[in-house]
């Protein structure tokens, strides 16, 4: 992975970073951020998806709930996880925890690195489209501050329903974009060898983003997770003491607005 | 490297439905349906375009399906202009000639609408502009839709058609789910009816969003409606699917649609409908 110092990075070797098997998953990055976290499984309508890891947990001694996509270690863990994208019941399972978390009045801080959504016979019977739409719905007007980082990829919809609250931050060797720049120059140039190129012109770096607004800011990355997850912490912290200053009203007023300006 | 060799086949799915889309316009004086392949004399479709043997419904851009659809309507946003916010080569280019071949600003016609004397804030989709795919114009117009709708305590009734996000505006089109589910909640919350409409083809980030979020969602006979597409599945599955898979029929079976309802059944429908949730609206108002 390339050095925090190195600012000349092009667009597609942040894709390849973003992508690279060093990634920390989803439990790593929990275990680091948080203390006593419980999993809480399954989205009470069919089914449990391994590709979103979902529980509650406490953040500097306040409980949260978390929900963090996870493409997994193991090639078997790999396969159930689809290399972490998620089945309709994933969405479910994370509306059902984010609903919960406004029961309760818990923040919740999702972490977000996914291909995208599942292209399967089963995802599509199971209503995918409807799981995604569900999400982003529900999640507009849900009263409790909705804080999402992009840890690797961000793909699409998949990401999107993970990443529709308050604020949304990527980490310095993360992409976000509407499509996979290989998909993306295959349909564009019908050539997906074009996939430099297309990483270039789709603006999906953190810097790109965060000039167009889509994100609120970037977690400096390093070699060392522990330095990462204390810039995390630390962000976290900023952003959850600002956002709880709020009244419900004002929090969802400000979220509309937030992506009322695209 | 399945998702890698998965995302990278997208294209040819889009390439190839992009041919077809040619096909499905009939211009020739013998048709053929591409569902189920039987030819017609063209003028056999009659005014609904419609396939006489299976009831498919043509795909037809949205001014000629509010020909027949609606009795007054009143435009609005017809000249709201993309920014091209990637700066993408030869997207201006593309955006006028998809402009000349519907008559629209981008790939949403909207406006209120009377049916029966019962006003509406109506959207109607345009296969033919660059695929019915979701830009940052066809997001702003939908948005603008659901907010005059809910200060005017109407309700909305749209009609889907699309192949999914508009790769030359990249994540700003992306950004349009999530403003368009926000004005889809606001205008529910106060009381509100959302019927939607899905026509052929209604897929990608159309499907993920406003077209699953209707109060009642109903859709013309053997309409594409899913998620992803057919080519993309089988690559990462490596399993063939069922030719039917996201037809609007199966679709109805899984339970993600009310209703099928006939081309020329459409406008009855929607102005029963109107009529049955009229009284509750008036209540909250």
């Amino acid at each position: 992975m390339v050095s925090l110092l190195d600012k000349k990075k092009t667009a597609a070797q942040i894709v390849a970073n973003a992508r690279s098997e060093e990634k920390m998953s989803a439990y790593e990055l929990i275990d680091g951020i948080f203390s006593e976290f419980m999993e809480l499984h399954g989205d009470r309508l069919s089914d449990d998806d391994a590709a979103i890891v979902g529980g509650v947990a406490k953040f500097n001694d306040t409980p949260v709930t978390v929900i963090a996509t996870n493409k997994g270690k193991s090639a078997e863990e790999r396969l159930r996880t689809h290399f972490g994208c998620p089945e309709p019941s994933g969405y479910r399972k994370s509306l059902r925890l984010i609903k919960q978390a406004e029961k309760f009045r818990r923040p919740v801080i999702a972490f977000v690195n996914t291909a995208g959504a599942y292209p399967g016979k089963s995802a599509e019977e199971n209503g995918q489209g409807e799981a995604i739409a569900h999400n982003l719905l529900e999640i507009s007007s849900v009263k409790t501050p909705v804080i999402s980082m992009i840890y690797g990829e961000g793909g699409s919809g998949g990401a999107l329903a993970l990443a529709c609250g308050d604020r949304v931050w990527m980490f310095e060797n993360s992409m976000y974009s509407v499509l996979s720049p290989e998909g993306f120059a295959a349909i564009l140039w019908k050539d997906s060898s074009r996939a430099d190129e297309a990483a270039d012109v789709m603006q999906l770096t953190p810097e790109k983003l965060l000039e167009q607004h889509v994100i609120d800011g970037i977690v400096p990355e390093s070699r060392s997770h522990k330095r990462v997850f204390k810039a995390v912490k630390k962000i976290l912290q900023k952003e959850l003491t600002d956002l709880e200053k709020l009244t419900s009203s004002e929090l969802i007023e400000k979220r509309h607005q937030r992506f009322r300006q695209f | 490297m399945q998702l890698f060799n998965e995302l990278k086949t997208l294209g040819h799915k889009h390439i190839k439905a992009d041919k077809k889309a040619g096909e499905k316009v009939p211009s020739g004086m013998w048709i053929a349906c591409p569902k189920c392949h039987q030819s017609f004399y063209h003028k056999d479709l009659g005014i609904y375009q419609v396939c006489p043997n299976c009831e498919y419904g043509f795909r037809i851009t949205a001014r000629e399906r509010l020909k027949w659809l609606v009795d007054s309507f009143s435009e609005m946003d017809d000249s709201l202009k993309t920014t091209d916010p990637l700066k993408f080569p030869n997207y201006q280019k593309k955006l006028s000639k998809a402009r000349i071949q519907t008559g629209l600003n981008d790939s949403v016609l909207t406006g209120m609408a009377k049916i029966e004397d019962q006003r509406l804030a109506l959207g109607i989709m345009d296969p033919a502009f660059i695929m019915g795919s979701m830009g940052t114009i066809t997001g702003e117009k939908i948005t603008r839709l659901f907010e005059r709708a809910t200060r005017q305590r109407v309700p909305v009734v749209l009609f889907t058609s699309s192949g999914g996000a508009r790769m030359q505006e990249g994540i700003f089109s992306l950004m349009q789910m999530a403003k368009i589910s926000q004005a889809v909640k606001r205008h529910s919350e106060a009381g509100l009816l959302y019927i939607t409409v899905l026509t052929d083809p209604t897929t990608g980030g159309v499907t993920a969003s406003f077209a699953m979020q209707g109060d009642i969602i109903l859709s013309e006979p053997r309409v594409l409606v899913g998620f992803a597409g057919k080519r993309v599945i089988e690559q990462t599955t490596h399993q063939k699917v069922p030719s039917d898979l996201q037809d609007a029929e199966r679709v109805l079976e899984h339970g993600f649609i009310d209703a099928i309802v006939a081309r020329k059944d459409i406008k009855n429908k929607i102005a029963w409908l109107l009529e049955l949730h009229s009284k509750g609206s008036d209540v909250n108002g």
